[in-house]
C-alpha cells in the first residue's frame, strides 16, 4: 500500500481512544495481528531470518513462493496459506512457533489472523513511515486547525466551547508563550486591543510575545529537556560543568532569534560540519555533550564512550522522529521496522564524533571590557620598551667595564684549586598537604609522608657571611625512598624543573642564576633545564633528573649571576619547583653554599662570547654579553624587571572552553553491530545508512557523516520529525498532543486523534520555512486554542479525555513555571535573561549531603536569587527539589513529556519553602506599598488581580478577608511570631504584624489551583 | 470481575487530567487500600493477573543497600584456601577473564582475610567477628552467596540492584511495588528513603520513579531537622494558623471546581489536606520519645563514633554510628504506620585501601542496629509480613588490591562474579544458607543468582508476578526485572 491512507482512522479513533468504547468486531492489523507476528513469528521469519524463505514484515514478501513452493500468505484464502496450516498444526514438528521456540497461538489469536487473511490480509503501512501527505482543508472558514477539528466536532455532533473570557485567554496566551503572569499594565493594554478589536487586539498579543525574550526562556525550556540538559557530569563524582549554560543560552537565542527548526537541527547535530563554520555554529554541537560522564576510578573509557554514543543516537531517535531505538542495541526490534543492523549504522553516523572543547568568549560585554584594557596595557607597554630602549643605549658606554668585571670573576675562577663549601642547615620546610620531612643527622633533608604527583618545596635558611657564588644542592639515596631514590618517583627519580632563590634584604630577587652543571644528569633532562623558565608538566618541561643514576647521590652546582657579599648570616628563601607528575619530586637533599669562586657565575653562551675577541664576535655574540648584562646593570635592570611585571599583567582574553563535538578526521573508528549491545562483542562491519522504512539519506562524500544525518532528519522527506516537532508544538499548547505518546511514534504508540490535522500541521511547518513561530502563531489564533477550558460534565462519558477538542484543557504547569509565576507575582523576579546558572535558596540537607563533597550551594545574591526557575543550577545526582517534585526531568536521558504529578511534597514546597515564603512576604508588601488602596478591600483586590489578573468574587474577597482577621487576631499579642512571617528588612512605617498577617493571607493565592495551572 | 474494582477504576478514569495516566487524581497519595494503578486503567485486566496470582506473603520490605560492595570475604563466606594462598598470584585462565578497577593484574596477589570466625545458629550460618549481633540472628536469616551481577562500576551496578537495569531512567523498585499495590498509609508516602553517613554516590537516581509518576519516587526522609523537607511550617507560621491558610484555600479551590469542574482540583485540595496531615505524622514518626530505653539500647540509639578518624564510612562531624541506629528503629515505626517500602541507605563500603580499619567502622554501624531490627520486627509479629533485605550492588575481589605506587596491599577491589546478601522476614526461609563460591570466593560453583531474580522473587512475595507488573512506556511493556528474572522458590518458606 502506497499512499498515505485515512480510511481506518474513525474507526479506530473510536478503538483506541476512548476505553469505554466496546471494541468493534473486525480485525486491524496493528491490534490484532501485528503482535501476533511481533511475538511468534518474527524471530525467525523476520529481518534478521527468513526461515523457509518466508519473511513476515510486509504483504510483498509474505505472499512469496516459498522453499517448499507454497506460499505463506495467500490473501482472502486462509484455507491456502500455508501460515494458518502451521499455526493450527498438532504434529510438534509442523507446528509453528516450533514447541521449543515458544508458545503455540490460541484458538483467538488464530482465528484472528485468519480472519484477517480471509478479510484480504491488508497490511498498511505504518501511517507514521508513510509519506507526508497534504490532506484538503475542510471548507469551513477561517483558520485550518479549526477546520479540522470543527470538522470533525461537526461529525460527531458536537459544539465546541465558546472562546475563553478575555482575562483567561490574556493569561493562557502569556502562561504558554511566555510562562509569565502579564503585569496589570500588559492585562489593561490587551484587553483594550482585544476589546476594540478582538482578532487584531489577540494578534497583536500573540506577535507581542513572540517577541518576547521571555518565549526564548519558556520554549527553550521545552527543548532542553530533550537536550537532556543540566550542570554537571552525572554519575558518582558528578563533577560541575561550568561551561554547560552556554549551550542552554545557545538554545534560548536561537529560539528567540525563530532559527528555522531544519537549520536548528543542523547546527545542533552538526555545526561543526558546516563550511566556514562559526564559533556558535561549533558551540551548537554541545548538544550532544549534554550525556553524562563517568569519571569514577576504573570506568573503561572506551564502553564509556560506546555509552555515550548510543545515547545520541537513542536521543536522535527519540527527539526528532518519536521512534525507541533503544531496543535495537541488542537485537531487531520486535514492532518498528528497526534491524540490530540498522542501529549501528545509525550510530556509525555518531562514532567518529570526538569530544573536544571550543574557545568561546564568556560575553560581548566582558570581551570589550578586555579590548579597551588591552589597548591601554599595549600603550604603557610601548611607553616602557621606549624608555628601555633610552637605558640600553645609554649602556653602549658601559659595556666594556661589565665586559672587564665578567672576565675578572672568570679569572678568579681558574684559579681556584679545591672550592670550599660552607654548609647550610635547613631552618624551615614548606610543601603540599601530608608531605613531611626530617632533618637528618648529616643536615640533608629526608622527605617522606603522602607522595603527592607535584610538589614545590619551599626552604628557608641562612646563607653563611662571604662572598658567595652560588649554591650546592646534593640528591641523596635513602633506604626509604622507591628504589632508594633519590627521588619519590615510583623507579627512584625525580625532575628539579625550576628553582628560585630569594636573599632577604637583597636588592634584586630571586637572584639571577649564572649556570650550573651537574655530576650526572639523564639524558634530555640536563641541568640547565632548571634555569630557563619552563616548568611545564611532564615531558613537555624542562629541568635536572637523574635517570639511570638511580640509587646514587649526585649534585647541581648553580652559580649566581653575581657573586652575593654578605657580612652577616643572611636569610634566604629557595623553592625547587617540582611540575613533572607522577611523583617526581625529590626524596634527600643537602644544600651547601659555594664559598669561592666559580666560573658557573657567568653563564656558558655568555662565557663563549667573551672567549672571543672582542673585534672577532658576532653580532649574536655582542647581543648574548649585551643581554646577559642588561640583567645586572643598575640602570636597566630595574627597567627589564618593570616590563616583566608589566607583561605579567596583560589582560586575560575572557575565553571560556565549551565542550562541543568534532569530527575525527585521522584514525576513523570502524563501527561493527555489537553483539547483543555488549561494545566489545563485534560482530560485522557496517557502514552509515539510515532505516530502510524511511526515505533514502543522500551522502555528500563517500562515506555519510552527521551532516548528512541532519539533513536527512530535516531535509523534508523524512516524514517523522515535522510529524513530531509539530505534534510536540501542539502538545504544549494543549497539555497533550495529538499524538498523545510524543515518544512513541511506532507501530506500538497511539494513533494520532486527529491525522488530517497533524498532517497539516506538520506539512505547515514545513513548507513556511520550518519556523516554531509561525506555526505557533497559527494555533494559538485558532477558536480551537481560544475555546473555555471549563470541563464540560456533558461530554463526560463520550470523551472524557478530551480527545475531541470540545473544550481547552486546563493543566499544572511546569516546575520552573511555578517559581517564576511566584516571583513575577511578587515583583521580585529578575528579568535577567542568559548567564551563569544560579543558586537560589535551597533547602539545607539536600546538596551538601552529597557524595562529592567537594560540590558547594553557594547561595546566589542580589537579584541572582530571584532569576528564572530554568537558570537554577542542576545537580543531576541532587537536583533542586523545587524542580524534580514539580516533575522537572532529571535530565540523564531525554524526555519529550513531562509528567503531572499532584504531590503533599510539592504541596509542601509551594506552601512552606524559603523561596515561596519570600514571595508571599514581597507580595504582601507590594500591596501594603501601593498609598491609592484606601482599605483591606482594595487591597485584598489588588492581590488577587496580581496573582489571577481578575476581580474576586465577592464570596471569595470575603474569603480572604476572614482570613486576614482571623491572621490579624492571632498576630496582635504575638510579636516574635509576626516578626518571623513577616520577614527582615521591614521597609520603614510597616508593622511586622500586619506584614505578617498579610503574608499568611496572600500565601493562599500563590497556593491556588487557578494561579498554577493554565487555564 | 470485582465490581468494586471496577468502580474505582472509572472513578481514576474519569479523575484522570489532559496529561495522561500520569495525572490520576485520586490515586495511592490518598488511600488506604492501596488502589489499582495506572496499568489497571488501561487495562483493568492486566492488573487483577498481576496481582491475582499468589498470595502477598511481604507487606513491606526494608532494604538496607550497602553502598560501595562489602567484602564478603571479610564478613560472611571464610575461605581457608585463600589465607593458604596469601601472596600467591591467581591463575591466568582466571586473570584473563577478569576485569579490574585499580589492581595491576600482572603483579596481583591474593590477600587472605585476618578475620576469626563463628558459626550461628542452627544452620551453622558463619559470621566474621565484625557482626557478632547478626550472628544472633542467623536463624531468621536467609544467606545467598552466589549473587552475580554484569556491572562492574559503582552507578551502574546501583542501578542494577535498585531499579533493575544499570540505564538510567527506570523506575527503582519501591517505586514499582507502589505503583502495583499503593501505599497503605493515609499519612506518609508509601516509599521512604533514609540515609546514613556521607550519602550514597548514586544520589536520587537509585529512588527515582523513572517514568512512573512522581507520586512512586522515594521520599528521602532526613536525619536532621525536619523528616521531610519543607515539612516544617514558615518561621512565625503557627499550626493553627497553617490549617486557617488551608482552610481558606480549601474553600477558594473548591468554589473553582464548581466553576470549571476539573477533578484535577479535587485532587490539589486532597494533597494539600495530605500534607497537612503529613505535617503532623511525619514528625510523630521520628519522635522516639515513646520507645522504651530497652529498645533504643537495643538499636544503639545514642552510640557514640568509635575512636579514631578518616574513616570512609562518614565524614568528619557525623554521627554515623547514631544515625543508623535511628534509621533501622524509624524503619521499623514505619513499617507499623504502613510505609510500604523503605530503603536505607550507608555509604561507602567502597574499600580500596585500608579495608581492615574501614570495614571495622562499617560493620560496627551497621551490625547492632540491624540485628535490633530483625528481632524487634520479630517480637512484634511483623517479620513475617516485612521483608529485610541487606546487599549492595557487587562484591569485592580475593586478590589484594595493589594499586601503583602503594607499598603494601589493604584493600580489595570491585567483584560483581559472585557476593553475598542477607534477607529476612517477608515468607523467606530463615536459618538458610544458598548458593556457594569456589575455594576464594572467585566464582559461584552451585545456584548463581541473578540481580533480576532476587528482584522477581522480592515481587513475588508481595503477591506481584514480575513478568506481570508492567508499565508501557515508549511503546514497550517495562518491567523491574528487564528482560530476565526468575523466582527463586527455594529461598520461600
Amino acid at each position: 500500500m502506497g499512499a498515505f491512507s485515512f480510511r481506518y482512522f474513525p474507526v479506530l479513533f473510536v478503538l483506541w481512544t476512548a476505553g469505554t468504547i466496546s471494541r468493534g468486531a473486525e480485525v486491524d492489523f496493528e491490534r490484532d495481528i501485528r503482535p501476533i507476528l511481533a511475538e511468534k513469528c518474527t524471530l525467525c521469519h523476520g529481518p534478521d531470518e527468513t526461515k523457509a524463505g518466508l519473511r513476515l514484515t510486509g504483504i510483498d514478501h509474505a505472499t512469496k513462493v516459498l522453499e517448499s513452493g507454497l506460499r505463506g500468505i495467500v490473501p482472502g484464502e486462509p484455507e491456502a496459506s500455508e501460515v494458518m496450516h502451521r499455526v493450527r498444526a498438532s504434529d510438534p514438528e509442523e507446528i509453528m512457533p516450533p514447541p521449543d521456540k515458544g508458545e503455540p497461538l490460541t484458538e483467538e489469536e488464530s482465528a484472528k489472523l485468519e480472519g484477517w487473511i480471509a478479510s484480504g490480509a491488508v497490511w498498511p503501512k505504518h501511517w507514521a513511515y508513510a509519506g507526508l501527505s497534504s490532506p484538503p482543508v475542510p471548507s469551513l472558514a477561517g483558520n485550518p486547525v479549526d477546520a479540522f477539528v470543527l470538522d470533525r466536532l461537526g461529525k460527531e455532533g458536537i459544539e465546541p466551547s465558546p472562546d475563553a473570557d478575555d482575562i483567561t485567554l490574556i493569561r493562557r496566551f502569556f502562561y504558554d508563550l511566555a510562562g509569565l503572569p502579564p503585569t496589570l499594565e500588559q492585562l489593561a493594554t490587551y484587553r483594550t486591543a482585544i476589546g476594540t478589536n478582538r482578532e487584531v487586539g489577540l494578534t497583536k498579543l500573540a506577535d507581542d510575545l513572540l517577541e518576547g525574550s521571555a518565549f526564548g526562556e519558556r520554549w527553550g525550556r521545552h527543548w532542553l529537556d530533550r537536550a537532556r540538559y543540566a550542570d554537571s557530569d552525572g554519575f558518582e563524582k558528578d563533577n560541575h560543568r561550568p561551561d554547560a549554560w552556554r549551550y542552554r543560552d545557545w538554545v534560548i537565542d536561537a529560539i528567540n532569534a525563530d532559527m528555522p527548526f531544519d537549520q536548528f537541527t543542523i547546527e545542533q547535530f552538526a555545526g561543526d560540519l558546516l563550511e566556514n563554520a562559526t564559533l556558535d555554529q561549533v558551540l551548537a554541537t554541545a548538544f550532544h555533550r549534554q550525556t553524562l560522564t563517568n569519571t569514577e576510578g576504573g570506568v573503561d573509557k572506551e564502553q564509556w564512550r560506546v555509552a555515550a554514543v548510543m545515547d545520541r543516537v537513542e536521543t536522535m531517535g527519540a527527539v526528532w522522529m518519536g521512534l525507541t531505538l533503544t531496543c535495537a542495541r541488542c537485537h531487531t526490534h520486535k514492532y518498528d521496522e528497526i534491524t540490530h543492523a540498522e542501529y549501528y549504522q545509525l550510530f556509525s553516523y555518531l562514532n567518529n564524533g570526538d569530544e573536544t572543547s571550543a574557545k568561546v568568549r564568556e560575553s560581548d560585554e566582558a570581551w570589550a571590557r578586555y579590548e579597551d584594557t588591552l589597548a591601554a596595557h599595549t600603550e604603557a607597554g610601548k611607553t616602557l620598551e621606549a624608555t628601555l630602549a633610552a637605558a640600553r643605549s645609554e649602556l653602549n658606554d658601559r659595556l666594556g667595564e661589565w665586559e672587564a668585571r665578567l672576565a675578572g670573576w672568570l679569572a678568579e675562577a681558574t684559579a681556584v684549586v679545591e672550592p670550599v663549601l660552607a654548609p647550610i642547615t635547613v631552618e624551615g620546610f614548606g610543601a603540599p598537604k601530608g608531605v613531611q620531612f626530617s632533618l637528618e643527622k648529616d643536615r640533608s633533608v629526608l622527605v617522606g609522608g603522602t607522595n603527592v604527583p607535584t610538589a614545590t618545596y619551599t626552604i628557608t635558611a641562612k646563607l653563611p657571611a662571604g662572598k658567595i657564588s652560588g649554591l650546592r644542592l646534593e640528591v641523596l639515596p635513602d633506604p626509604s625512598l622507591p628504589e632508594n631514590g633519590p627521588g619519590r618517583a615510583q623507579h627512584g627519580n625525580f625532575v628539579l624543573n625550576r628553582m628560585e632563590l630569594s636573599v632577604k634584604g637583597y636588592p634584586r630577587n630571586p637572584i639571577i642564576l649564572g649556570d650550573a652543571a651537574a655530576d650526572y644528569a639523564q639524558e634530555g633532562w640536563a641541568v640547565s633545564g632548571l634555569l630557563d623558565d619552563n616548568t611545564r608538566a611532564g615531558k613537555d618541561g624542562t629541568g635536572w633528573a637523574v635517570g639511570g643514576g638511580i640509587g646514587k647521590a649526585h649534585h647541581a652546582d648553580i652559580g649566581f649571576a653575581e657573586p652575593i657579599e654578605i657580612t652577616t648570616p643572611t636569610e634566604f628563601s629557595l623553592q625547587l619547583i617540582q611540575n613533572y607528575g607522577e611523583q617526581h619530586s625529590i626524596g634527600r637533599f643537602r644544600l651547601s653554599a659555594m664559598m669561592t669562586p666559580t666560573s658557573l657565575v657567568v653563564p656558558g653562551p655568555v662565557r663563549l662570547a667573551l672567549a672571543s675577541p672582542a673585534d672577532q664576535r658576532t653580532p649574536d655574540m655582542r647581543t648574548t654579553i649585551q643581554r646577559h648584562v642588561e640583567r645586572l646593570d643598575a640602570k636597566t635592570w630595574p627597567l627589564l624587571a618593570q616590563q616583566t611585571a608589566h607583561a605579567a599583567r596583560r589582560p586575560l582574553a575572557p575565553e571560556m572552553d565549551v565542550r562541543v563535538i568534532a569530527e575525527r578526521r585521522s584514525d576513523r573508528r570502524k563501527t561493527h553491530i555489537f553483539k547483543r549491545g555488549e561494545f566489545k562483542e563485534l560482530l560485522d562491519e557496517v557502514q552509515p545508512a539510515t532505516l530502510s522504512v524511511l526515505p533514502p539519506i543522500r551522502h555528500r562524500g563517500e562515506q555519510g557523516d552527521r551532516l548528512d544525518l541532519a539533513r536527512w532528519l530535516v531535509g523534508g522527506e523524512n516524514p517523522l520529525p515535522p510529524r513530531v516537532i509539530a505534534n510536540d508544538v501542539w502538545a504544549q499548547l494543549f497539555g497533550t498532543g495529538l499524538v498523545p505518546t510524543p515518544d512513541d511514534f511506532g507501530v506500538r504508540g497511539d494513533r494520532p486523534s486527529h491525522p488530517e490535522l497533524l498532517e497539516w500541521l506538520a506539512g505547515e511547518l514545513v513548507s513556511n520555512g520550518w519556523s516554531r513561530k509561525s506555526l505557533i502563531r497559527t494555533i494559538v489564533l485558532s477558536k480551537t486554542y481560544r475555546q473555555a477550558s471549563d470541563h464540560r460534565p456533558e461530554l463526560l462519558d463520550r470523551d472524557p479525555k478530551n480527545i475531541l477538542l470540545a473544550r481547552q484543557n486546563r493543566f499544572r504547569v511546569e516546575a520552573e513555571i511555578i517559581r517564576d509565576l511566584s516571583l513575577a507575582a511578587s515583583g521580585l523576579l529578575s528579568s535577567k535573561v542568559g548567564g551563569p546558572s544560579v543558586f537560589p535558596p535551597i533547602p539545607a540537607g539536600v546538596a551538601d549531603v552529597n557524595y562529592n563533597s567537594a560540590f558547594k550551594w553557594n547561595l546566589s545574591e542580589g537579584e541572582d536569587r530571584y532569576r528564572r526557575g530554568l537558570y537554577t543550577y542542576f545537580k543531576r545526582t541532587a537536583p533542586h527539589p523545587g524542580l524534580i517534585t514539580f516533575d522537572c526531568p532529571d535530565s540523564n536521558v531525554t524526555t519529550l513529556q513531562r509528567a503531572r504529578s499532584n504531590t503533599p511534597l510539592a504541596a509542601l514546597i509551594t506552601l512552606n519553602s524559603e523561596s515561596f515564603v519570600e514571595t508571599a512576604q514581597a507580595l504582601a508588601r507590594r500591596v501594603l506599598a501601593e498609598k491609592s488602596l484606601a482599605d483591606d478591600t482594595a487591597r485584598i483586590e489588588h492581590a488577587f488581580r496580581l496573582c489571577l489578573s481578575r476581580e474576586p468574587e465577592p464570596a471569595e474577597r470575603e474569603r480572604l478577608a476572614s482570613l486576614l482577621e482571623d491572621s490579624r487576631a492571632w498576630y496582635r499579642d504575638r510579636a516574635a511570631e509576626a516578626a518571623e512571617l513577616a520577614g527582615e528588612k521591614l521597609p520603614a512605617g510597616l508593622s511586622a504584624n500586619e506584614a505578617a498577617a498579610w503574608t499568611s493571607t496572600v500565601r493562599v493565592l500563590l497556593n491556588l489551583d487557578e494561579f498554577l495551572t493554565r487555564g | 470481575m470485582n465490581p468494586s474494582l471496577i468502580h474505582r477504576t472509572r472513578r481514576e478514569f474519569l479523575t484522570t487530567s489532559a496529561s495522561g495516566l500520569g495525572g490520576i487524581a485520586l490515586g495511592s497519595m490518598l488511600s488506604d487500600d492501596g488502589v489499582l494503578n495506572a496499568a489497571s486503567v488501561a487495562d483493568p485486566s492486566a492488573f487483577l493477573e498481576a496481582t491475582g496470582h499468589g498470595e502477598a506473603k511481604a507487606k513491606a520490605c526494608i532494604f538496607i543497600f550497602m553502598e560501595g560492595a562489602p567484602s564478603q570475604l571479610d564478613l560472611f563466606t571464610p575461605k581457608p584456601k585463600l589465607n593458604e594462598l596469601h601472596g600467591q598470584s591467581l591463575p591466568k585462565s582466571i586473570l584473563d577473564k577478569a576485569r579490574f578497577a585499580f589492581i595491576q593484574p600482572e603483579t596481583a596477589t591474593l590477600m587472605g582475610s585476618p578475620r576469626t570466625w563463628k558459626k550461628h545458629g542452627q544452620s551453622g550460618m558463619e559470621f566474621s567477628d565484625l557482626l557478632p549481633h547478626l550472628g544472633t540472628c542467623a536463624d531468621d536469616l536467609l544467606m545467598v552467596r552466589s549473587l552475580h551481577s554484569e556491572e562492574f562500576n559503582h552507578h551502574p551496578g546501583q542501578l542494577l540492584m535498585q531499579c533493575g537495569v544499570s540505564r538510567f531512567g527506570m523506575p527503582s523498585m519501591g517505586s514499582w511495588i507502589n505503583y502495583g499495590l499503593g501505599s497503605a498509609s493515609r499519612n506518609l508516602p508509601g516509599y521512604v528513603v533514609l540515609n546514613a553517613g556521607r550519602g550514597g554516590s548514586g544520589g536520587s537516581t537509585l529512588w527515582t520513579s523513572g517514568f512512573l509518576s512522581t507520586k512512586y519516587a522515594g521520599v528521602s526522609f532526613r536525619n536532621q531537622g525536619e523528616p521531610v523537607l519543607n515539612l516544617k511550617n514558615p518561621k512565625g507560621l503557627s499550626p493553627e494558623m497553617q490549617r486557617a491558610g488551608l482552610d481558606a484555600l480549601r474553600d477558594l479551590n473548591q468554589a473553582r471546581y464548581q466553576e470549571v469542574h476539573d477533578p484535577e482540583i479535587a485532587s490539589r485540595i486532597a494533597s494539600y489536606e495530605l500534607a497537612n496531615r503529613m505535617q503532623t505524622a511525619a514528625p510523630e514518626l521520628v519522635d522516639l520519645s515513646g520507645e522504651s530505653k530497652a529498645t533504643l539500647d537495643m538499636y544503639g540509639v545514642d552510640r557514640p563514633e568509635p575512636p579514631g578518624d578518616d574513616f570512609r564510612g562518614t565524614l568528619p562531624g557525623l554521627r554515623t554510628y547514631d544515625t543508623f541506629a535511628r534509621n533501622c528503629l524509624l524503619a521499623r515505626r514505619m513499617v507499623e504506620r504502613g510505609v510500604r517500602f523503605i530503603n536505607i541507605i550507608h555509604a561507602s563500603w567502597d574499600q580500596h585501601s585500608e579495608l581492615d580499619k574501614n570495614l571495622a567502622y562499617n560493620a560496627g554501624a551497621v551490625d547492632q542496629p540491624i540485628a535490633a531490627l530483625i528481632k524487634d520486627l520479630k517480637q512484634r509479629g511483623l517479620l513475617d509480613s516485612t521483608m529485610v533485605v541487606w546487599g549492595s550492588e557487587f562484591g569485592r575481589t580475593p586478590l589484594g588490591e595493589n594499586r601503583p605506587g602503594r607499598n603494601s596491599n589493604t584493600g580489595r577491589d570491585h567483584h560483581p562474579n559472585a557476593f553475598t546478601m542477607l534477607m529476612a522476614g517477608g515468607g523467606l526461609k530463615g536459618g538458610h544458607i544458598y548458593g556457594a563460591t569456589d575455594e576464594i570466593g572467585w566464582f559461584s560453583t552451585e545456584n548463581p543468582v541473578h540481580i533480576n531474580d532476587l528482584q522477581a522473587t522480592i515481587l513475588h512475595q508481595f503477591g506481584l508476578d514480575h513478568l506481570k507488573l508492567t508499565y508501557r512506556f515508549q511503546g514497550r511493556d517495562f518491567r523491574l526485572t528487564d528482560v530476565g528474572g526468575k523466582v527463586v522458590h527455594d529461598w520461600i518458606a
